[in-house]
């Protein structure tokens, strides 16, 4: 009550305390490898080289974060609505079979360069799919959208599961997964974004998404802070009672806001599934949805905020996965307390530290 | 009581000090509260009062500056401290449990112990006493939700006094009483201040300031500016002392030149959302260039009335016409298309995104504008200069269109809100409690705003819980209880007719 109102500068709002958060998570984490008997520092170093030491690396973490940034961006715009979308990792899911489709279709005729507008719409519209109906429910029948998202993440994994191994499996082969796309039906890699600051992809799948998902970034911070429709989301967001008062109709806009937020889910399967496997995999979303939702919260919804947080994701993945290579003592579970770690204090604790600095604050700037 | 001579000082602050950021919200502020009396302090909004008060209440603390209670020093940390000091706050907003009986909610936090059994017979007890040495009547098993408001008000003095309150702070307690029910309130107090209980009364209203109190003492701009014996002060002074220059206390008007019907409402009938009828057959007709007054005690259907013909709410039956032209199911935005613009009750839910900045705000509802931008765009740049126009205009302070709307007063957001809806020229004008929580510098200016609109042959209907208000605007005054319209009556009609119509004994 008595510090939650006063206003920081920026730099302390968007600097100090998430780095101070992201500290003490890194902090914790240690406590917990030293405890197993490993050494912090070592790990620590051996995470980060992992994620950024090599070119190969660079190109995992930024394959991550590219992920990341889709499903992130998912999550914030339903945020701004008012709305918790936590189906993005099952919009995702059903995304890759709109992009499965298309480059299933058009791989044999057309280069990369074509098949991808459309693939690019078809992830979306599946994706968007996806959510109609919980936002349809929400909207119409007062559904909490957060159950029936949730619900729907369930739904499209039996679905997917059926699709691939009843409708989409190759004849003859055991694996549940669509046959390889033929280069028509994959995105290139991103080789020389590596190169131009001297360094060799090596076998990471960074790809062009990477470059969609930016431009994702740019076209929602329009739309949240540049439209029309954004300004009646953000208040309706804010305010559902200024926003029916204002004459903004209150289905519409959850509406619209769940299938953009779907949308954006929907693309992120153009990153695993046509530029790293170029196959339809089961479960190739693995968590990405989930974790968007922790990189949307660090990242303010705001999507420079939320590429920096989806990078940070990106580091902990891909700097766990060599961590975990490099020292036996700690398993793949490891890195997922320390993901965990960085959840907590980054997202759920955010507001931890914040009254003692507001104090310090007003003591070094003498009240 | 002996002023005169106070034998002991109740509560003493001495050069009490508070900084947020540069807002020097008190200045070297020094009270002398004396025991068993009553002590108004009045300011406009954001003269401070209410820091003043929370921090001592404990809500802040202050930087520099001592409170002595009864001539010791204390330390007020929290409001546990300052219940320990037997200080006691009504605040404004009451602080019950709507579902909770009178007696559970008066021994919340105080329940003494981990079972109940024991705790409700003493407090029983207890209750009794207090009831009986105060005149404080409440049956103790009442369920919350079920009591008039004044009722619930006297639930929260009790509180304070159970938990042994010697000094009551009450934050405009009046803001939600029919004149009857705050006739009751002033009688309490007057009896615990005779069994000497100090009380402090903050508030905007200069004429309960001169009906219940000893002394009073004036804020402006963080200051302590004047304490005085209210038997030697005049409201004029205080008015004076308040803004820092003369004010006009009566709204100046020529007299009404209505035209033809532009609005009419036969037979509203409007629902809330469980289903109770608030408004109940409701029908009047309002016409260019008059204002329309609907006087009433909050929560007797006036805001379910507004919210339906701006089209928020759906009518359950019944007829809204503008123009002529049925309208009810029409969504805010098309009525907006006919030219009806509404200031609504509630500048912090509804008028105004409290968190967006203020140009953002200054479109609210007018967005879908093309002067705002082309197709789905926004156009910043023609939003800022707009704001800014506006700004200039309705001289809202401080001026700058890039300032978060929460940090504005009170008055100055509803001046946003009122420049965004005049500033459209509407055909029709509804408006919900245009001066609630406004400084009185505000009031006069949007008082005159609004008599503009009706000299510009508007159509205006004004809701608003204060009777003085709805007398020195409205041309035509409309009783509304229980969900009806209970009378009509000349803008002419006297306080005391209007207070009996609004209490639902005579018509």
């Amino acid at each position: 009550m008595t510090t939650a109102s006063v206003p920081l500068p920026a730099w302390i709002n968007y600097g100090l305390i998430p780095l101070l958060n992201l500290v003490l998570a890194f902090f914790f984490s240690g406590l917990v490898v030293w405890a197993i008997g490993e050494s912090p520092f070592e790990a620590l170093q051996l995470l980060l080289i992992g994620a950024l030491g090599r070119g190969e690396g660079i190109g995992f973490t930024l394959f991550y974060t590219t992920s990341f940034i889709f499903t992130g961006l998912s999550v914030a715009v339903a945020i701004h609505a008012g709305l918790f979308n936590i189906g993005s990792e099952g919009q995702a899911y059903l995304g890759g079979l709109g992009a499965a489709l298309v480059a299933l279709a058009m791989d044999r005729y057309v280069p990369w360069y074509v098949t991808m507008p459309f693939a690019v719409i078809g992830a979306a519209l599946f994706g968007a799919a996806c959510a109609a109906i919980p936002a349809w429910l929400q909207a119409k029948r007062g559904s909490h959208i957060v159950i029936t998202t949730i619900m729907f993440n369930f739904i499209v994994s039996s679905l997917m599961n059926y699709m691939l191994v009843r409708v989409l499996i190759v004849p003859g082969k055991m694996a549940p997964e669509t046959r390889t796309f033929l280069p028509g039906g994959q995105l290139p890699k991103l080789d020389w974004l590596i190169a131009m600051f001297g360094g060799k992809i090596g076998a990471a799948p960074l790809n062009f998404s990477f470059l969609i998902a930016l431009i994702m970034c740019f076209l929602v911070w329009v739309l949240i802070w540049r439209t029309k429709l954004g300004y009646e989301m953000r208040t309706l967001g804010i305010s559902p009672t200024a926003a029916s008062y204002a004459g903004i109709r209150y289905s519409k806009i959850v509406m619209i806001t769940m299938l953009i937020s779907g949308g954006l889910a929907g693309m992120m399967a153009l990153n695993p599934v046509m530029g790293a496997s170029a196959r339809l995999q089961i479960e190739f979303v693995g968590g990405a949805g989930f974790v968007g939702i922790a990189v949307s919260l660090m990242g303010r919804n705001h999507p420079a905020g939320i590429i920096l947080a989806a990078l940070l994701f990106g580091i902990l993945y891909q700097g766990g996965a060599e961590l975990s290579f490099d020292m036996p003592g700690i398993t793949r579970d490891m890195i997922v307390v320390i993901q965990g770690m960085v959840i907590l204090f980054a997202g759920a604790l955010e507001y931890m530290l914040r009254p003692s600095i507001v104090r310090l604050y007003q003591q070094l700037t003498g009240k | 009581m002996s002023l005169d001579s106070p034998k002991e000082h109740a509560i003493e602050l001495v050069g009490i000090d508070k900084k947020f950021g540069t807002v020097h919200a008190n200045k070297n502020i020094n009270l002398t509260v004396a025991k068993g009396s009553i002590h108004g302090i009045i300011g406009e909004n954001g003269a401070g009062k209410s820091t003043l008060m929370s921090i001592l209440y404990g809500f802040y603390q202050a930087d520099h500056g001592e409170i002595r209670i009864s001539g010791k020093p204390v330390t007020i940390r929290d409001s546990q401290a300052a219940i320990a000091a037997g200080i006691g706050m009504v605040h404004q907003h009451f602080m019950l449990v709507e579902n909770f009986t009178v007696l559970e909610n008066v021994m919340l936090g105080a329940e003494g112990g981990q079972l109940l059994a024991k705790g409700v017979a003493s407090a029983r007890k207890e209750l009794k006493r207090l009831e009986d040495d105060y005149g404080l009547e409440v049956d103790p098993d009442a369920v919350i939700e079920e009591l008039p408001v004044g009722s619930q008000q006297r639930v929260e003095i009790l509180k304070a006094l159970y938990r042994g309150a010697d000094i009551l702070i009450l934050d405009e307690p009046t803001g939600v009483l029919t004149p009857p029910e705050a006739d009751h309130l002033f009688k309490v107090l007057r009896v615990l201040r005779d069994q000497g209980k100090t009380i402090i009364l903050i508030t905007h209203k200069l004429r309960e300031i001169m009906a219940i109190t000893d002394t009073v003492s004036v804020m402006r701009r963080g200051e302590m500016v004047a304490t005085r014996k209210t038997a030697e002060t005049t409201v004029e002074e205080l008015a004076e002392l308040m803004v820092g220059r003369r004010v006009l206390l009566r709204v100046e008007k020529g007299a009404a030149n209505p035209g033809g019907v532009l609005m009419s409402v036969r037979n509203l009938t409007v629902k809330d959302s469980r289903g109770v009828t608030m408004v109940d057959d409701v029908s009047f007709d309002v016409r260019a260039g008059e204002i329309v007054g609907i006087a009433g005690v909050a929560g007797n259907g006036q805001s379910e009335l507004l919210e339906a013909i701006a089209g928020i709410r759906k009518p359950s039956s019944g007829e809204i016409f503008i123009d002529g032209k049925p309208v009810a199911g029409v969504d805010p935005a098309g009525l907006r298309d006919l030219g009806l613009a509404h200031i609504p009750e509630d500048r912090h839910h509804m008028g105004l995104v409290l968190k967006f900045e203020e140009y953002e705000n200054s479109i609210l509802g007018y967005h879908r504008d093309p002067r705002y931008g082309r197709g789905p765009l926004l156009d910043l740049e023609a939003m800022r200069k707009d704001a800014e126009e506006k700004i200039g205009k309705y001289d809202i302070r401080p001026p700058n269109p890039r300032l978060r709307t929460a940090n504005f007063s009170g008055g100055n957001q509803q001046k946003i809100v009122v420049a965004r809806e005049i500033e459209r020229d509407p055909k029709m004008l509804i408006i919900g409690q245009p001066t609630r929580g406004v400084d009185i510098g505000a009031i006069e200016f949007i008082h005159k705003r609004i008599i503009e609109m009706r000299d510009a042959s508007k159509a205006v209907l004004l809701v608003s819980v204060e009777l003085d208000e709805i007398r020195s605007l409205s041309d035509r005054i409309l009783v509304m209880f229980a969900g009806k319209i209970v009378g009509e009556k000349s803008g002419e009609a006297g306080e005391q007719t209007l207070g009996l119509m609004m209490a639902g004994i005579a018509a």
